[in-house]
């Protein structure tokens, strides 16, 4: 089972560990298959460790998408009289 | 939290929903049906759980392949994790396999019996009980995609690294691109575009299923856990199939890249190695499972002591095998919600959580 959601790294420790938060609950995580990560990354964790860093660009270009098709499906429902 | 609530937005989901009942119609125009399938299990209950088949249109069919590990872990396997009980060794593993049917009972019933079966949410627990067990040997049960495979694999090289004493991983890993393309070779499975999973692609990137979409001609398409993900995921597909086209388009993009990552990639080929794997209700799929190299045999619980994983058929009557395949639906089978249900299991995929029969039964009655 995955968990979807991305957490924010709060902290970076020695050998490759570090915590993540999620809803103000922190968790370990191994960060040993990730190149590179910083405090402040949203990261996607699987079995205690980071599998991949969210990019942020991405997500919010994508969330922008969802606002704009929001928009338009109110405009049309708004401007239909229902 | 931003990157949660604005990807379930209701109104952004009307709109998706109206473009995926275009394109459907586009298809109907040209008289097809067409059949779309998931492999993960974590597509599977947000499929349920959001009821996105509702929003489908009718000639668009959404079935659940072989996306659950659990599911499609062979009987042999468990009889095997549970005869390395009865030998004394602490079984260490996630907490949906304990009730998984094997040809004699599940480990459950074992630690009734008094075997040592501990739960882990996290597989760095169990070595940490290896390094605190004094002298009982713990293995873990490793079961399952690429997902979990890069992380345990890791985990196994730590053990190798510290050179750990007692402790080992029986495995059962599957890699999705193998199996996708038996599924597409398949003459009795019927499928015209795979959702592809989210996480699996993380790390073998999308790249990996190009060989599907250009070989076989079908349409492969990576999308997220949120709704939004899903339904624009869907959404790309339909459009796909009715422009003929069958290319793999990334619609999680925030996560998955095109090469996945190539440190996780570099570790799991460091540790571990392709091998045939045996799939419940579908059988063996060439090269579609990874297991421990010789050079850290010691780790391998088979290895480390003498265990033999023996193949089983099915239970007379269970179709899991045909709900794996996406040739019917859950409520398809004949047991489904009878005989065989979430409390008495009769087959893998009422077992798991994440099974195609136990989404269907907690979210469709």
């Amino acid at each position: 089972m995955c968990v979807a959601v991305p957490m924010e790294i709060v902290e970076i420790g020695a050998g490759g560990v570090g915590v993540a938060e999620l809803e103000g609950t922190r968790y370990d995580v191994d960060l040993g298959l990730l190149e590179r990560v910083d405090l402040g990354d949203y990261v996607i964790v699987h079995a205690g460790y980071a599998i991949e860093k969210l990019d942020r660009a991405e997500a919010d270009e994508r969330l922008a998408l969802f606002v704009e098709m929001a928009r338009i499906e109110r405009g049309e429902t708004d401007g239909g009289g229902a | 939290m931003r990157y949660v609530d604005g990807y379930r937005d209701s109104d952004a989901a009307r709109h998706i929903a109206r473009r995926i009942g275009d394109a459907g119609a586009r298809l109907a125009r040209d008289g097809r049906s067409v059949r779309l399938m998931e492999v993960c299990g974590t597509h599977t209950m947000a499929i349920a759980r959001h009821g996105i088949r509702d929003l489908l249109p009718e000639n668009v069919a959404l079935c659940s392949g072989p996306g659950c590990p659990v599911c499609v872990t062979d009987a042999g396997y468990v009889d095997a994790a549970i005869e390395l009980a009865r030998r004394g060794c602490v079984i260490a593993s996630f907490g949906d396999m304990l009730r998984v049917p094997g040809s004699e009972g599940n480990l459950a019933a074992a630690r009734a019996e008094g075997a040592r079966v501990v739960v882990c949410y996290s597989p760095a627990e169990a070595l940490a009980l290896a390094r605190a067990e004094g002298a009982s040997e713990v293995v873990f049960l490793a079961i399952g995609f690429e997902t979990t495979a890069a992380p345990l694999a890791a985990l196994l090289a730590t053990a190798a690294a510290e050179r750990a004493a007692r402790f080992s991983m029986l495995t059962a890993f599957k890699t999705v691109p193998p199996a996708l393309a038996a599924l597409a070779e398949d003459p009795e499975v019927a499928v015209d575009a795979f959702l592809c999973p989210a996480h699996v692609s993380a790390i073998i990137g999308a790249g990996a299923y190009a060989p599907i979409a250009g070989r076989y001609g079908i349409p492969c398409t990576i999308a997220g856990f949120e709704p939004l993900d899903i339904l624009l995921g869907i959404q790309d597909l339909l459009e796909q199939l009715a422009d003929g086209e069958a290319r793999v388009v990334n619609q999680y993009a925030r996560v998955v890249k095109e090469e996945g990552n190539r440190k996780a990639q570099r570790v799991l080929a460091e540790v571990l190695e392709p091998v045939d794997a045996a799939w419940r209700g579908i059988g063996v799929i060439p090269g579609s499972g990874l297991a421990i190299r010789e050079r850290l045999a010691e780790l391998d619980a088979a290895h480390r002591h003498g265990v033999a994983v023996a193949r089983h058929d099915p239970e007379p009557g269970c179709l899991c095998g045909d709900v794996l395949k996406g040739k019917i639906l859950p409520a398809g089978c004949p047991m489904f919600g009878g005989a065989c249900t979430p409390d008495h299991p009769v087959g893998p995929c009422m077992v798991s959580g994440e099974g195609s029969c136990a989404a269907s039964y907690r979210y469709a009655r």
